[in-house]
């Protein structure tokens, strides 16, 4: 069978760097192969630009297999694009018909600054773990593995939780810019493992308090970030926040 | 140059422990005199910069990524390896380590791999410390599952995604130290250089890669935890932003590099559908468990895989390989799908793809059962190919992997420059000349977590090591040679882009230094890559400017030390006239076709200093095996 090439018209934001205003400009991609990925289709055109002396657009992406958290472009008005339970890197160019215009921003949320056109810095994200995104065990002076056993069914909710990889999608989809699936999540995976009871309370303290001190938003139950979250992470996980953050506030 | 293995003596199973006892530990009080440079947050870097801050060391950290989380190490899928022996069926340390050993095809030191099957155990207990999810059973109990040819169920897995949970383990680990202040963290960093004072690691130079600013960093000692070098291929399962760049600017510093051309390639990747590929995925190797791999017996048989008969097809693994059958190591299944390809038997558009059947598993287990364990992996094949696995089958092809080679290190993970020391895929030290499935993630933690952070200290503790600021004249020098190298990149302005470049080197290496090697083409690719490195210093375009986010010169920058790097790989496969694991040399094959080795002559590790460009001068560390018997392997 013949594969029938698209040609894309394509909306991208670009802006130099931090303090520059930025601005869409047009593009167009032609020849588009339907199997090649998203951001192929920017690699290529990427090239062309390069050959014309024109500066390459910038977006970031690393393990391009949907798993490092690196990507993440708001298509078309949607965080990660039109495919749910993908990344940016994930997405194809089959889910787009030829003669298609395609408009690409970066994530929108003041704690994610623009670096450049569809760059952003998350590096928020890691503030928030940083202050309590653990247990406090040192290498080498924990139990043998065995000791404590974890049924089933907590081990796989705990990993449902443990599958955020971090992108902020949740966050830039959120009217209100909050990353409380992040957080949920984090704090979900602790709490639902024996080894992450002991600190629950101070974890979600912590977490909460840097959240808020990043100047995200609070949530009003959108429920956006779940329908954008490339893992498919559950609003439950907001919900077991707010239990562990009650019950952490009137011990 | 000397290489010194610094292996200690006595029995294989005690030097470990006799020599924690017998190196120097630093004064606790000391440590925070020590200033320790960790380059790298995967597994190896994330776990050594998180437990030398607890140790009370002063660490500087460093990752290209805008976070540690999101190192390389993050997209390990199949598991992680231990010798726990929870399932009871006869496994032990002695075990894990022969098979490791055996599986790198005698070309590993036996005190190293010893010791990694030793400090296994360590690290399963580390990471369920640190709240990984780990599969479990109903009761609560771990779930094992065999792995990449083990006949022992011993490696530990959170769903499809324990190099991620395992990271997230390290990288949490690293924020706690971060947050205590024990460790500063410096993302969107590249190292460019390496700076050398009296002969010593001192420091390195970075490039933020935001604002274009060259930094100068100093300290005690250089840990280089910067992976794998497979993208020199262009095409592999590695992230983007993998790279060979600060492995090979301390190659050139002195470094010596160990068995650069020990390459594996994994059998299960989804075969490359166009010319505009960026990159290959894995199909985890577990699908081996169930899947069966089958070409038409015909050549050129283009009828659809369900259309042909079952005695019309040749389950080759199984009929070659009785015992092991789909199960055989990545070498043996990769070399084999290139040998049924190259005979015309391939499958796909291309030809160049063999199949991986489910029916019969499905058939055995039930649908849902194939979905519970296969259910993502189907899934991303189905949004890769547009094709449903579960309805026909799978195709895959090998693609470049992983790499055994690396910077060469003693028993210490110190490399031939005092000071630094290298640790996770970037050494060469644990698998031999073929790496088991799960146990480089398990070299990674083994190294970060318990390894380093005990014999870094033998260093510090016993090396007189003068006060050096930035001031310095060698990170003057060195800061100078990273910013001619980008301003010549910038200056060239020619007519094909770095990529260009890449893809042209990755097809070189992938034809000539890929699954079977030969003196012709090995001598072919000898002339081709410095031809090519010399048109790309005359003839590459790249984009923007020096002092801003600008990607492409951060790639032109890794390809030129591609480049380099291609031409020792080449150089060193063309020493090895033998073929051992992921090495193999058509001139050096037994009459079936599996590899042969040839013990008398190459026993050794080929560890390569670096003289000028394109000469090297090849030094030897001799195997000397005490605890196991050298067999042709065999999974008959
Ligand atoms: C798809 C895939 C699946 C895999 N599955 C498994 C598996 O199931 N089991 C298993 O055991 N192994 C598996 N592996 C292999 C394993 O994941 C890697 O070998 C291992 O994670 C490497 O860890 P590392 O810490 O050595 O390096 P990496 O994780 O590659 O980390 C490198 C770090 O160095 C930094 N860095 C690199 N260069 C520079 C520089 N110049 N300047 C500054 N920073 C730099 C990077 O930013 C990063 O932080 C898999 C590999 C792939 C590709
Ligand atoms: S919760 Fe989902 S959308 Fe938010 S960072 Fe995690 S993976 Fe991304
Ligand atoms: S590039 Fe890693 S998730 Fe998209």
């Amino acid at each position: 069978m013949e594969k029938k090439m698209l040609n894309i018209k394509l909306k991208v934001w670009r802006q130099e760097n931090k303090d520059d205003k930025g601005a869409f400009k047009d593009y167009e991609a032609k020849g588009v192969n339907p199997d090649m990925s998203f951001l192929e289709m920017l690699d290529e055109l990427n090239e062309e630009l390069i050959l014309k002396d024109e500066i390459p657009i910038e977006f970031d992406n690393d393990c391009r297999e949907g798993i490092c958290g690196m990507c993440g472009m708001v298509i078309n008005g949607t965080a990660h694009g039109p495919k749910s339970g993908s990344t940016t890197c994930e997405i194809r160019m089959r889910h787009f018909k030829d003669g298609d215009t395609i408009v690409m921003e970066p994530w929108r949320a003041k704690p994610f600054p623009v670096l450049k056109d569809l760059v952003v810095d998350k590096y928020a994200f890691d503030r928030i773990m940083a202050a309590g995104g653990y247990t406090s065990v040192r290498t080498g002076g924990v139990p043998e593995a065995r000791t404590s056993l974890v049924p089933r069914d907590d081990a796989e909710e705990a990993m449902d939780m443990a599958a955020c990889i971090g992108c902020g999608a949740c966050v830039a989809s959120c009217p209100n810019a909050s990353a409380s699936l992040f957080v949920g999540a984090k704090v979900s995976q602790f709490a639902l493992l024996p080894q992450g009871r002991p600190e629950a309370a101070k974890r979600v303290e912590a977490m909460v308090a840097q959240m808020d001190e990043e100047g995200f938003g609070a949530c009003s139950n959108h429920a956006e970030c779940e329908a954008v979250c490339p893992k498919e992470i559950s609003i439950k996980g907001i919900a077991r926040m707010r239990r562990e953050y009650w019950a952490a506030s009137i011990k | 140059m000397k290489l010194d293995s610094k292996v200690p003596g006595g029995p294989l199973a005690e030097k470990w422990d006799k020599h924690k006892f017998d190196i120097k530990v630093v004064n606790p009080k000391n440590k925070r005199k020590f200033t320790v440079i960790v380059v790298g947050t995967g597994l190896a870097g994330g776990a050594a910069a998180a437990t030398l801050g607890e140790l009370g060391y002063k660490v500087k950290n460093f990752c290209i990524q805008d976070s540690p989380r999101r190192a390389h190490s993050i997209a390990a899928q199949g598991g992680i390896n231990a010798a726990k022996n929870y399932q009871n069926d006869g496994d032990s340390i002695w075990r894990l380590f022969h098979d490791t050993i055996k599986g790198g095809d005698y070309r590993g030191r036996e005190a190293n791999t010893y010791r990694l099957a030793q400090v296994s155990n360590a690290i399963i207990d580390q990471a369920v410390a640190q709240g990984v999810p780990f599969a479990r059973e109903y009761g609560g109990e771990f779930a094992n599952r065999s792995f990449g040819g083990a006949l022992v169920s011993r490696t530990f897995y959170a769903r499809g995604q324990t190099g991620q949970q395992l990271l997230l383990g390290a990288y949490s680990a690293l924020m706690r130290q971060v947050n205590e202040g024990t460790v500063e963290m410096f993302t969107r960093r590249e190292m460019l250089e390496l700076v050398v004072i009296d002969g010593k690691a001192r420091g390195i130079i970075t490039r933020n890669v935001i604002t274009g600013e060259l930094e100068r960093h100093v300290a005690d000692a250089v840990v280089l935890g910067t992976g794998g070098y497979g993208m020199a291929y262009y095409l592999s399962t590695n992230a983007i932003n993998s790279n060979t760049t600060a492995i090979w600017r301390a190659h050139r510093k002195g470094a010596a590099f160990a068995n650069p051309c020990y390459v594996q390639i994994h059998p299960t990747c989804i075969p490359r559908s166009g010319d505009y590929q960026s990159k290959l995925t894995l199909m985890s190797e577990s699908l081996r468990n169930d899947g069966r791999v089958w070409v038409p017996k015909k050549v050129g048989d283009k009828r659809h895989p369900n259309e042909i008969p079952e005695d019309e097809r040749d389950y080759y693994l199984e009929r070659k390989y009785p015992t092991f059958g789909n199960m055989v190591p990545r070498d043996v299944a990769s070399r084999n799908a290139k040998a049924v390809c190259d005979e015309g038997r391939g499958v796909g558009e291309t030809g160049l793809a063999v199949y991986l059947d489910f029916k019969q598993a499905i058939e055995d287990f039930g649908l849902q059962t194939i979905k519970d364990r296969y259910g993502n992996l189907f899934d991303m094949y189905k949004e890769i190919t547009d094709e449903n696995a579960y309805e026909q089958p799978m195709r895959i092809y090998p693609a470049v992997h992983y790499t055994m080679g690396g910077l060469w290190v003693d028993y210490n993970l110190m490399s031939t420059i005092p000071g630094l020391h290298v640790i996770g895929e970037a050494n060469f030290s644990d698998h031999g000349a073929n790496r088991l499935g799960a146990s480089a993630l398990m070299q990674g933690l083994s190294d970060g977590y318990f390894v380093l952070p005990a014999t870094i200290g033998d260093y510090l503790g016993s090396e007189k090591l003068d006060k050096v600021t930035t001031e310095h004249k060698a990170f003057a020098e060195a800061e100078n040679e990273a910013k001619e190298r980008i301003e010549e990149l910038l200056s060239i302005k020619g007519n094909k882009t770095p990529k260009q470049f890449h893809k042209e080197l990755g097809e070189i290496l992938w034809n000539n230094v890929g699954m079977a090697r030969n003196e012709k083409g090995l001598k072919e690719a000898l002339e081709k890559i410095p031809k090519l490195r010399e048109e790309f210093w005359q003839n590459v375009k790249v984009p923007g400017t020096a002092n801003s986010l600008n990607k492409h010169l951060e790639f032109a920058g890794r390809i030129a030390d591609y480049l380099e790097l291609a031409e020792l790989m080449a150089t060193d496969a063309l020493h090895r006239n033998e073929s051992c694991g992921g090495h193999f040399r058509e001139e050096s094959q037994t009459e079936e076709g599996e590899a042969l080795r040839k013990d008398d002559e190459f026993t050794y590790v080929a560890a390569w200093e670096f003289k000028e460009l394109g000469k090297w001068e090849l030094h030897k560390e001799p195997l000397v095996f005490e605890n196991v018997t050298l067999t042709q392997r065999s999974y008959k």
